[in-house]
């Protein structure tokens, strides 16, 4: 029996696969089936409207994953300055700090809140989500949320470029100064679609699993600057590359890069968090927060 | 040409073609239930948007393609050095005389330490690892590390397999070589070795293609090969289609090597004129 199901399972994939490069190679055959009725229906009235009573954000009313509990999820290891320790559970770092306001927020103690570890790469895969939701410096995105919901930004984040003191880009002021450099970035982060985008350098650009593999390579000098958001450039070269320096911060964007939390597509969830996200904004808590875990200095801006 | 009975040949033509069109019919039947059991699950529309999606195909498959160039760069230069290495280590091992005892030791420990330890963690410890060491004149390239990382963890498996193949010529071969007279050398080269490579072909294809994915282990040191383009494309549209045309890349590849083989190893077979063929 147990034999058997193996089979189909292995004869299930076999055809998935197949399906998909024979449909693939023809041309978008199956781009004419519609998207699934349930989603397009609900998407059009995810969010709550602000005015709807308290009673529905009561944690008891929260259509949660563990009831009873908020069950948040980031990748690890957690950096500072989002987290310190690679332990989210000490509310240290901005992100823990913002996750349990956010909590405290939606009534639930301190001993409410469960973490889990949440890999970036599977915070988006389709099917149920273990996690209420997900906080992991995740920039919002069009193409992203149309896979999944994103709450109100809780942070606007640029990007800055690091180099070490006494490489010929750390006096770099201008994006042109920096084509010819050989930079890197952790991959699936916006950093790297900076590079990509503003500096468009003649050499290949790498990309290292996470920002630790990108300051090996850096320290090593096989590549001369990473890019990285400045609260993490902030604390790569105050604590862990002292020869470490930002050579500069790329120029803000029109409308800004915001972090969001990630949630389970149309997850009504999000309208109760978006409701504390306000009220944490316009009681100054969130200033208080970022003023005491990121740095509040400015790096210089890199003219084109 | 021995004599067949014609009525005997049409028979077996019959029986050819109800054989084909029975195995035809039971093929299309089982593609069209598993096809039917997959799409009717509830997620299928969730999974087919996210895995098959043909615009976010077709978007990321240029940069895709751009990206294989690199793997299959890596795996011509590292296969044959594999080769080499492996080869060189299997004929090291083989040594019987006494004052080859340390090159033995050397190649018995390389096959030991490199089969048991991760490719990864080769690739990290020689990409990260080596540079960190500042040594004068080392190259700084990551992808020549990369490369010798894949070679040395490649070249213990691949010792391993021509060591078997080298057993496996029977030692009367080995010993008739000699008594006409042919030097050692001669023997492994002539005698041995020949017999010894066609016996592995077939592991060695599935070392090679084994490798052929294993170049995408090299994208840790920075370098975007196809898996990593797949992974960067993936993470901005929270979409994983990308992964899938990589796959079909490596499939792609794959496909024809193994039917290049099997064409090979059926060549073989044909010159070496087996008496017994129908």
């Amino acid at each position: 029996m147990h034999r058997r199901s193996l089979v189909v399972a292995a004869l299930a994939a076999s055809g998935l696969l197949l399906a998909a490069c024979a449909q693939e190679s023809s041309g978008g055959a199956s781009s004419t089936a519609p998207a699934p009725e349930s989603s397009s229906a609900a998407s059009s009235s995810a969010a709550p409207s602000p005015s709807e009573t308290a009673d529905e954000c009561a944690p008891d009313n929260l259509a949660l994953v563990n009831a009873g509990q908020l069950t948040i999820g980031t990748d690890s290891p957690a950096y500072p300055p989002y987290f310190v320790d690679d332990d989210p559970t000490n509310g240290q770092g901005f992100e823990s700090a913002v996750a349990y306001a956010v909590a405290e927020g939606l009534g639930f103690t301190p001993d409410q809140v469960a973490w889990t570890i949440v890999p970036f790469n599977k915070s988006y895969a389709p099917g149920a989500k273990d996690f209420d939701f997900d906080i992991n410096q995740i920039s919002i995105t069009p193409e992203r949320a149309e896979v999944v919901t994103f709450s109100d930004g809780y942070y606007t984040v640029n990007q800055a470029v690091i180099a070490l003191a006494d490489s010929p880009i750390a006096s770099a002021t201008s994006l042109a100064q920096l084509k010819d450099a050989k930079l890197g970035a952790q991959v699936g982060t916006t950093s790297l679609k900076y590079i990509e985008d503003f500096i468009q350098p003649n050499s290949d650009i790498f990309v290292y699993n996470d920002t630790n593999d990108a300051k090996s390579a850096l320290k090593n000098g096989q590549i001369d600057g990473i890019v990285v958001d400045l609260p993490t450039a902030y604390y790569i070269t105050a604590v862990e590359i002292p020869k470490g320096k930002i050579v500069g911060q790329f120029p803000a964007q029109e409308g800004g890069e915001q972090f969001g939390m990630l949630f389970q597509k149309d997850n009504p969830l999000v309208g109760c968090v978006n409701k504390v996200l306000t009220e944490l904004k316009d009681s100054g808590e969130l200033q208080a927060i970022q003023d005491e875990w990121l740095a509040g200095e400015s790096a210089p801006y890199f003219t084109e | 040409m021995p004599y067949v009975d014609p009525a005997r040949v049409r028979y077996r033509q019959r029986k050819a073609w109800r054989d084909a069109a029975i195995g035809i019919v039971s093929l299309i039947v089982t593609a069209t239930v598993v096809t039917l059991i997959v799409v009717r699950t509830p997620g299928w529309p969730a999974v087919q948007e996210t895995f098959f999606n043909p615009e976010a195909f077709a978007e990321s498959f240029p940069g895709l393609l751009e990206a294989f160039w690199l793997n299959v760069r890596i795996f011509l230069i590292a296969e044959p050095l594999i080769l080499i290495v492996g080869l060189t280590v299997a004929l090291v091992r083989r040594l019987r005389s006494p004052i080859f005892l340390p090159l033995r030791i050397i190649a018995t420990v390389y096959v030991d330490v490199f089969r048991g330890v991760p490719t990864l963690l080769v690739i990290l410890l020689l990409g990260f690892g080596v540079p960190a060491l500042q040594l004068q004149g080392a190259p700084d390239e990551v992808l020549v590390w990369g490369v010798v990382a894949l070679v040395l963890s490649y070249g213990a498996y691949v010792a391993e397999v021509f060591r078997a193949g080298i057993d496996s010529v029977h030692p009367s071969q080995r010993m008739a070589a000699r008594s006409l007279g042919l030097s050692s050398w001669q023997t492994n080269r002539y005698v041995v070795l020949p017999q010894a490579v066609r016996n592995v072909t077939p592991p060695l294809l599935n070392d090679f293609i084994s490798l052929q994915k294993d170049t995408a282990l090299v994208s840790v040191l920075g370098p975007i090969e196809v898996l990593r383009r797949a992974q960067i494309d993936a993470s901005f549209t929270f979409n994983y289609t990308p992964y899938v045309a990589a796959a079909c890349l490596f499939i792609a590849l794959t496909i024809p090597m193994t039917r290049f083989t099997d064409w090979l190893q059926a060549r073989q077979r044909r010159q070496r004129g087996s008496g017994f063929a129908t």
